[in-house]
């Protein structure tokens, strides 16, 4: 087979590139190609603007990506196994704006902790790179080098701070789940090519096909297909990391892997599910239905107990993955619907997920403790920042007018739409667990409002001209989406179903 | 062709492969389990593109062992980082994060 390969390099012709479609991913290689050589050439002095060019950066890779939404075309590179259209943009977008805010709040962050602040960069931009590059993945090597590449500097990231056990500690167990998860991912990915003959999804799609009992094969592609997703979406029962990886990791990576890193996993999966084998309702459809209902119950319960915040909203992320999957578990039925609520609740969640880390962190920068107790009058000497968290909170819990209910809305409204039993079943369970997370989301606000600071001590504090832009930045979205629900609407009513093939 | 064989092979690594992730205690022995994986996952990606006579499970293979390379290199460095600060790599000892 390999002379046979010999043979055909004589002839190979280069497939012809639509340069204007690989756009995004080549401006951000092309900056963290660049962050990295400042780094190489300025060494110390680089420190000043490395997080300068990183952001300014990342707003450049938004130009190709309005550019390409304005142009509208759906495009298909490499016989398919690129595929930019209106989804792929979405989550592009929501990828590299994430981002934008994660550098924000490293801005400040990792200079003072007097870390090795220019690899730090390169390593954001090239995770975010391979998120972009997953957002048009429909071919099983595109999406296993996308998950790869996202995942490899995100174990650094973790285990950033050198000298710190916990650092270490949050990054090894990142890395050896992660590493896990990718090993049992790739067996049901070979089991699927196996099944297929091909690595595009599009053909995966026609051999797994609807009609008929389906092969061991491909019940075992798909069980390990989705069980390695589950442990990259931090699902209940593959969610243990998630907390200790969370509290170990420095701030400002934690924000970056508890929104853009998860939203990556479930754009994976969404690619594989519904260009690989929507169809297969009957062997994926229970199993996700499974660690959706895990995940929102097991989740919101040991949230209710943390004492410590970032671990509150680890365990709220992993609830909020449940009420993401839960679409997902009537798939089959309503394809459209349940694809424009998973990706309506992925936009949602990341501007009022990332406005909570923002002023953790801030609050953070006074109190050096990341307690709950810490939030105590918070209103009485930063009302700003007070008014901000409860904004992010009751958007999280699901209380209009703040962003979150529409996303659990058409959350409900997928699963309604089903109408089968286990999809109402799945609905009823959504809105129990959205009644117990309003618990431990509004002790946090009570706090706030209304008990006295700890040792009286009513400092303000002092807010670093990135952190306000961040908070800005994530407020505003997080408010308009909550008022103006048709905005992300129209920008989420995007088919993948119809953007695939070219 | 005998694929049956091969997939056998596949699906016993794998196995071997879970149990150690599953049981070792050492990073390393776990780190070594994982690669069990990814070589049964190389087979089966080989027997299968050698069945239908497509150079895609060939090329997904090559792919697979790249970036396999890219992850032990970063899984060491991270387990040496382990090793510098605690002078032990036992994973039951990795406790001071829970709840």
């Amino acid at each position: 087979m390999l002379a046979q390969l010999a043979q055909q390099t004589e002839s190979f012709v280069r497939p012809a590139i639509d340069w204007h479609a690989v756009a995004p991913e080549l401006t951000l290689l092309a900056v963290g190609a660049l962050v990295t050589l400042l780094d190489i050439v300025f060494l110390e002095r680089g420190r000043r603007f490395t997080s300068a060019v990183a952001a300014v950066g990342l707003l450049i890779t938004m130009v190709p990506i309005v550019t390409l939404a304005l142009d509208g075309n759906d495009r298909s590179l490499f016989s398919g196994a690129f595929v930019v259209d209106n989804y792929a943009l979405v989550m592009k977008a929501l990828f590299v704006l994430s981002a934008y805010v994660v550098v924000l709040l490293s801005a400040n962050y990792v200079a003072e902790g007097d870390y090795w602040e220019n690899e730090y960069y390169g390593l954001v931009l090239s995770s975010v790179l391979g998120m972009v590059l997953m957002a048009s993945a429909r071919d099983l090597i595109t999406v296993f080098v996308a998950l790869e590449l996202l995942s490899i500097p995100a174990y650094m990231l973790a285990s950033w701070r050198k000298r710190d056990l916990k650092s270490n500690e949050a990054g090894i167990k990142y890395y050896l789940m992660g590493v896990f998860a990718s090993a049992i991912l790739l067996y049901g990915m070979s089991l699927l090519y196996g099944s297929a003959g091909s690595t595009l999804l599009t053909d995966i799609n026609s051999a797994v096909g609807a009609s008929g009992a389906p092969s061991a094969v491909v019940v075992l592609g798909i069980v390990f297909v989705v069980v390695g997703f589950g442990f990259k979406v931090s699902a209940v029962p593959f969610h243990t990391w998630a907390p200790d990886t969370y509290e170990g990791a420095p701030t400002p990576v934690t924000a970056f892997l508890s929104v853009a890193s998860k939203a990556a996993g479930f754009v994976a999966l969404m690619n594989l599910l519904f260009v690989g084998f929507v169809e297969r309702g009957d062997i994926y459809e229970p199993l996700l239905w499974v660690l959706a209902a895990l995940s929102m119950t097991v989740g919101n319960l040991i949230a209710l107990r943390q004492t410590n915040i970032v671990r509150m909203l680890a365990y709220s992320g992993v609830a909020q993955a449940g009420y993401m999957l839960a679409p997902l578990a009537v798939a089959s039925s309503v394809p459209d619907t349940a694809l424009s609520a998973t990706v309506t609740y992925l936009v949602i969640y990341a501007a009022m997920n990332l406005g909570a880390f923002v002023v953790v962190m801030a609050v953070a920068r006074k109190t050096r403790s990341a307690e709950i107790s810490s939030f105590n009058g918070l209103f009485s000497y930063a009302p700003g920042l007070a008014v901000a968290m409860s904004l992010f909170l009751f958007a999280l819990a699901g209380i209009p007018p703040f962003g979150g209910w529409f996303a659990k809305f058409r959350v409900m409204e997928a699963v309604i739409e089903a109408e089968t039993t286990s999809g109402l079943v799945l609905g009823v369970v959504v809105a129990v667990n959205s009644v117990i997370a309003l618990y431990y989301y509004a002790r946090i606000g009570l706090g706030m409002w209304a008990n006295d600071a700890p040792d009286g001590d009513l400092t303000p504090v002092r807010l670093p001209f990135s952190l306000a832009s961040a908070l800005i930045l994530t407020g505003g979205v997080t408010l308009v989406f909550g008022v103006l629900p048709q905005l992300v609407g129209d920008l989420t009513q995007v088919s993948l179903l119809s953007g695939i093939g070219g | 062709m005998l694929l049956n064989q091969f997939l056998l092979l596949a699906a016993a690594l794998f196995c071997i492969g879970v149990y150690g992730v599953l049981v070792r205690r050492s990073a390393m022995l776990v780190l070594m389990s994982i690669e069990l994986i990814l070589n049964a996952v190389n087979i089966n990606l080989v027997a299968f593109g050698a069945l239908t006579d497509d150079v895609g499970g060939s090329v997904f293979a090559l792919f697979t062992i790249a970036v396999a390379a890219a992850e032990v290199g970063i899984g060491l460095a991270i387990v040496l980082l382990m090793y510098r600060n605690r002078r032990s790599i036992d994973l039951a000892q990795v406790d001071l994060l829970k709840g």
